[in-house]
């Protein structure tokens, strides 16, 4: 294959050539284990706490706050499962929404199993969760409230300021996975009233299997991984030095660069959702136009299946993903798109693009007319067309 | 994920496109569930099907099965084309995922539906044809995590 044009950023990033090279000595040359006493361990443990102070302060967090995972479904597993368990003498009542990653949305219903209740929120037709309804469904009883910063697949930033002022009034811990957000919105745990937080490195051109999880100080939860004195004894396991150092590294470029990567970004986003819409009858936008996540696009083709049209981009060497059941491996499509509102058989016909720090004015115009043709491509020869067409045309 | 054979139907699927008076049409599937077929055969006097168009919404398994089966009916005659199972289209495919065998089950009940409209238009019963479901999709259940 020749040129590869990737808009799967949500899904994971290219790792920044400066992160693979500050990770890089962290294997062969300072390999010791940080817990040591000698002073050939003292290397790693210093870098694993430069990358700590690097991440604590893009949050506005405490470095003690700051607790190394194996990334973010690791990270929201821990929040809700410890604060379940710390916190279930309280109450066993929890709060999220219905367009949470798995990771959230399979934990809940595992605590569901195990006596919690759990409220999964309505969100709007945009994909924002509705704040009369968060407000209504506070309980005495409840301990917990999970709503993500903003949504993987249709990119909606939700109001997470609203839902933390909401939580801290109620007294209620509130946990946000912002896996997506990270890196690409500002992020103020105290402004935000947010008492624990997901992020993965991988999303924000990091390495793959490091995370973390802030834990603001004063909750309480629990080690999820018991085992040894690392992280502050709330998880243990010898630290992922070069994950960690990479993680830094990846955090400090994003947090230098975030003002004007986002604007090329969000400029680009905007022309390839106004070149769609206004070239391909009978598409739509997904999520919220404004309040979105500034490198996310996320567009129904109404008579077209999602698998068919991912894997005719691919033949033009153009990665993206969609919400369809095909690619979901079950026959439902997307629950997000599904919440927002659609009907089944447009939600099969979705498409997410996510650029990157690379993405250029040429790739999104190259791939516009990729989808364009492809498009037309598929909806000759889909049945569902024929019928609306027939159904609409000017004769019938 | 497919092998070459899908991958090649998906890409240039053969007899695309509709039939103008068809002697029989056949559509199943569920949009809900993400794949329709609707398959148009030409049957001449003799019962050869002389010629065979389709038209799918669907997963690239979808386009290829259907695909093939129109493939492998198209010449034959009505008992043969009854012949062709979901069995005989995967095998021809060289195999699909197994979460896209009811891609293979729906080509063959679209020839079958298709069949059975030629059927019903010509007032006639074909032996060994059953009415066709009209959704087949539903059958399969979903893992647990």
């Amino acid at each position: 294959m020749g040129k590869m044009i990737y808009l799967d950023n949500a899904a994971t990033t290219k790792t920044a050539p400066e992160v693979v090279e500050a990770m890089l000595p962290y294997f062969s040359e300072f390999y010791g284990n940080a817990s040591t006493v000698y002073e050939f361990g003292g290397k790693s443990k210093e870098a694993v706490s430069r990358a700590r102070e690097i991440i604590a302060n893009a949050i506005g967090a405490k470095e003690n706050e700051i607790y190394f995972t194996a990334g973010g479904s690791e990270s929201d597993n821990w929040a809700i499962k410890a604060a379940a368990e710390a916190y279930g003498d309280k109450g066993k009542h929890i709060i999220t929404s219905k367009i949470e990653h798995h990771a959230v949305l399979h934990t809940c219903q595992w605590l569901e199993q195990n006596g919690f209740e759990v409220t999964y929120l309505d969100v709007d037709e945009f994909g924002v969760v509705k704040l009369e309804e968060l407000k209504k469904a506070i309980r005495p009883d409840t301990i917990l409230i999970s709503i993500m910063f903003a949504n993987n697949e249709i990119g909606t930033i939700e109001p997470v300021e609203e839902i933390g002022r909401i939580a801290k009034e109620q007294g209620i811990l509130f946990h946000t996975d912002a896996v997506q957000a990270f890196g690409q919105v500002p992020i103020h745990v105290d402004e935000l009233n947010i008492d624990m937080m997901s992020s993965s490195g991988h999303k924000l051109n990091g390495p793959k299997g490091i995370g973390f999880l802030y834990i603001r100080k004063g909750v309480k939860i629990r080690s999820f991984v018991h085992g040894g004195a690392q992280e502050r004894k709330r998880r243990a396991g010898t630290e992922n030095v070069p994950g960690i150092v990479g993680f830094g590294k990846a955090v400090e470029l994003a947090m230098a660069n975030m003002e004007t990567r986002t604007a090329k970004e969000r400029e680009l986003r905007d022309y390839l959702m106004e070149r769609i819409l206004k070239e391909i009858p009978f598409s739509r936008i997904n999520g919220h136009r404004t309040s979105r996540l500034p490198n996310n696009v996320n567009i129904c083709f109404q008579f077209v299946e999602g698998e068919s049209l991912l894997i005719m981009l691919d033949m033009k060497g153009i990665c993206g993903s969609s919400g369809s059941a095909c690619t979901s491996g079950s026959l439902d499509p997307s629950h997000v798109l599904l919440a927002i509102g659609l009907p089944h058989e447009i939600a099969h016909g979705s498409l997410r693009l996510t650029l990157g720090e690379e993405t250029s004015r040429e790739d999104i115009d190259y791939t516009v007319d990729a989808v364009k043709e492809i498009v037309k491509k598929l909806r000759e020869m889909s049945p569902l067309y024929e019928d609306y067409m027939k159904k609409n045309s000017p004769k019938g | 994920m497919y092998s070459e054979k899908v991958m090649d139907h998906f890409k240039n699927p053969r007899n695309v496109g509709e039939i103008e008076n068809a002697s029989g049409v056949g559509t199943v599937g569920n949009a809900k569930c993400g794949d329709i077929m609707r398959i148009f055969l030409d049957i001449d006097d003799n019962g050869i099907i002389q010629d065979v168009k389709f038209k799918t919404f669907g997963c690239g398994a979808a386009v290829a099965t259907s695909s093939m089966a129109t493939e492998l009916v198209k010449g034959k005659t009505i008992q043969e084309a009854l012949q062709v199972t979901n069995q005989a289209v995967m095998e021809a495919l060289d195999g699909l995922p197994p979460v896209k065998v009811h891609c293979s089950l729906l080509a063959e009940e679209a020839i079958h539906a298709a069949l059975w409209d030629y059927a019903e238009k010509n007032g006639i019963k074909i032996e060994g044809l059953e009415k066709p479901k009209d959704d087949i999709s539903e059958e399969e259940e979903e893992e647990d995590y």
